[in-house]
């Protein structure tokens, strides 16, 4: 069994507005040291083990749902997780 | 004429779009439900605003893997016309028959009121009662309708002349070149953040939509009639 953490942003080149909002709040604060924020997903996905690579599966998952690849990038942690 | 409004679970302009087709121009209608295996029987598609599975991880993602987005993608591909209303325009993005993606409204704010559009392209079977350039009321209602497409996306809509509608003088969300709705290159499958279906009677505030699904009606009519 795995355990997969899935990070899920916006691209570079696209406009983040929530994390624009956050980052001027932040520099309202005085953490002015702050230079940009951006905004993203999280997502835990348990995984069984099947016959197929636990990466390539994923990676599929990820381009055909939990990312949008027109204007989010996505990045993944793979953990074998031992069953309890 | 017969249209399919097709029905997911947080569809809520559904009854809006109905009304829309069968009592103002009187098509014929039906709802269909997400899980619909056929629509051979319908000559348009009609995909509703609202918040289908609540808008979990993106607008549009969970939806565009129901059953019944075969079958539109099925349509589209024969050339029926299919049109997608805010969080239908969503849904064709996200099923990749449209190009592009939609983003946060730059206010970070939902937003429900009347705007202008202003008519790009008339040439389109969706657009062919407005005149070139006509500027028309049009309300809308939403949170996620800033159009986003890269750069080659953006000079093939341009060159194709897929832009169809732009927001009017303020443009409300942010969106990529002020573009409120969009054609594909066929040009039988339309996306568009604003409502026309609520803009259908004048008692209601106004009737500029109407004429979107006259233009739907009359080139079914005129690509169907019996030549005697």
């Amino acid at each position: 069994m795995y355990k997969v953490k899935v990070f899920v942003t916006l691209r570079e080149s696209v406009l983040d507005p929530q994390g624009t909002v956050v980052k001027n709040s932040l520099h309202s604060m005085n953490y002015n040291e702050v230079s940009d924020v951006r905004i993203g997903k999280y997502m835990e996905l348990t995984v069984e083990k099947s016959g197929r690579p636990v990466e390539e599966a994923v990676k599929e998952m990820c381009e055909r749902l939990l990312a949008n690849v027109v204007i989010e990038d996505y990045r993944f942690e793979i953990e074998e997780a031992v069953a309890q | 004429m017969k249209f399919a409004v097709i029905v997911f679970p947080g569809s809520n302009c559904d009854i809006d779009m109905y009304h829309a087709v069968k009592d103002e121009l009187g098509a014929e209608a039906e709802y269909v439900w997400h899980d619909a295996e056929n629509l051979d029987e319908y000559d348009g598609i009609l995909l509703p605003g609202g918040f289908s599975y609540g808008d979990y991880l993106r607008s549009g993602a969970v939806a565009r893997f129901s059953n019944v987005m075969k079958e539109v993608v099925k349509a589209a591909e024969a050339g029926k016309p299919v049109l997608g209303v805010c969080n239908g325009f969503q849904i064709l993005l996200e099923a990749g028959l449209l190009p592009g993606a939609m983003r946060r409204n730059d206010s970070l704010k939902f937003i429900c009121r009347t705007v202008e559009l202003k008519v790009e392209n008339n040439e389109t079977m969706f657009s062919s009662a407005y005149e070139k350039n006509e500027v028309i009321n049009i309300p809308i209602a939403h949170g996620e309708g800033n159009y986003y497409c890269d750069e080659s996306a953006l000079a093939k809509l341009k060159a194709n002349n897929q832009i169809v509608f732009t927001y009017n003088g303020i443009n409300p969300n942010g969106s990529l070149e002020d573009i409120a709705g969009i054609i594909n290159e066929k040009g039988n499958v339309l996306g568009m953040m604003p409502h026309p279906e609520r803009a259908v009677d004048e008692l209601l505030g106004g009737a500029d939509g109407l004429k979107l699904f006259r233009s739907i009606v009359k080139q079914w009519r005129e690509a169907h009639v019996v030549k005697l």
